[in-house]
């Protein structure tokens, strides 16, 4: 971002940055800087939370005024995300001759439809599509049982995406299906590694994969790094 | 150390480019000003092209849709606040409100989309793409753009 407000000013456009990660901004020294110290993801701060945003973007806005720079300003709240998984109730096992993280998806796909009627767009679909989601999981299982990874069909060929597209799929049924207040950060990915089948069977496989000698892109963008 | 404080300690540690002269521009007064979004969220209106996973383009959005994907490839951030409010990533409502109340002059007719996962180097961004986006925004009339980071 620092790196764009250089071009974007040097091509007559006055740039504000807000900071999410405030040594890069401070090595890449852009003319107006506001760092926001704000979970990753949530450079506004707070979802459903016009107010909060708004002030993040009146600050923001006000580094205009600063006659020369570069300025590096701080906004004075700090937003931790809040270590707590997001609680949302999960199906109850349906059929028991499949792997649990099949029959889970399966069970989350009435809440994943109505958040899509609901908000009108996806971001499930990078290889596979809802539909692809529990036979996915079955495939990751059987990694995460012993089987050959070279060998089993994964869908897409890339762990990396297909992995976003399962998590994804999780998230945006979790928050048809929690109540309460709006999660903190990280809040529903926890729920997704902490309490899911899914979540496990992501970790199990991607534990599989590296202990059978991949290369590190192959496992490691499966999950979170510090997962 | 949870998952933004590793995040922020490895993220201080990539090289930073330098530049050596800091381009400055003076801007109109606030009220006059059209401004724009700039986000690295990979963000693209859903039958716009996906971003790849190591996309150095951008994507144009029109001010007036709101059916986007996160097309981010990093599984390191918490991507599920996109789905509950857009405006945490990309406030365009936040700025339509504000030129409703005059504080603004104009929301730009359209806005920009990078993916924050960029080689090292940052050339393409900084010699290519970059400027190309910046200079659609300026045909656009934009004065002043504001980046939101993911």
């Amino acid at each position: 971002m620092s790196v764009l407000a250089h071009v974007f000013e040097a091509a007559g456009i006055a740039t504000v940055v807000l900071s999410s990660v405030r040594e890069m901004a401070e090595k890449t020294a852009p003319p107006r800087a506001l760092h926001c110290e704000f979970p990753l993801g949530r450079p506004l701060g707070i979802p459903g939370d016009a107010a909060f945003q708004l002030d993040v973007l009146l600050r923001a806005l006000a580094l205009l005024g600063e006659p020369s720079g570069p300025v590096l300003a701080d906004h004075p709240t700090v937003i931790e995300a809040d270590g707590a998984p997001l609680a949302c109730t999960l199906p109850p096992r349906f059929d028991p001759s499949l792997p649990p993280a099949v029959d889970e998806a399966r069970g989350l796909r009435k809440a994943y439809d109505r958040a899509l009627a609901r908000r009108g767009v996806t971001s499930v679909g990078r290889v596979i599509d809802a539909d692809g989601v529990p036979g996915a999981l079955g495939v990751l299982h059987a990694i995460a049982e012993g089987a050959d990874w070279k060998q089993a069909d994964i869908p897409g060929g890339n762990t990396t995406a297909l992995c976003h597209d399962i998590r994804t799929y999780y998230e945006e049924a979790a928050l048809e299906l929690a109540d309460g207040p709006v999660p903190g950060g990280r809040a529903v990915e926890d729920w997704f590694f902490e309490r899911t089948e899914a979540g496990a069977t992501v970790l199990r496989a991607r534990a599989a994969i590296r202990d059978a000698g991949a290369k590190f892109p192959v496992w490691f963008y499966m999950t979170p790094g510090h997962r | 150390m949870n998952g933004d404080q590793a995040m922020r300690a490895h993220s201080a540690t990539l090289p930073a480019p330098v530049f050596e002269h800091m381009a400055w521009v003076t801007p109109r007064p606030l009220a006059e000003s059209t401004i724009a979004i700039v986000t690295s969220a990979a963000l693209y209106a859903h039958d716009d092209e996906a971003f790849g996973a190591a996309d150095t383009g951008y994507r144009l959005i029109d001010r007036t849709r709101r059916d986007l994907v996160l097309g981010h490839w990093s599984p390191n951030f918490d991507r599920a606040a996109v789905a509950i409010d857009l405006n945490v990533v990309y406030p365009i409502d936040r700025l339509e409100e504000l030129a409703d109340q005059g504080v603004i002059g104009a929301v730009a007719p359209r806005h920009v989309s990078f993916a924050g996962n960029q080689p090292d180097d940052v050339s393409t961004i900084r010699l290519d793409t970059g400027p190309s986006a910046a200079a659609a925004l300026r045909a656009d009339g934009v004065d002043v753009v504001i980046l939101t980071p993911v």
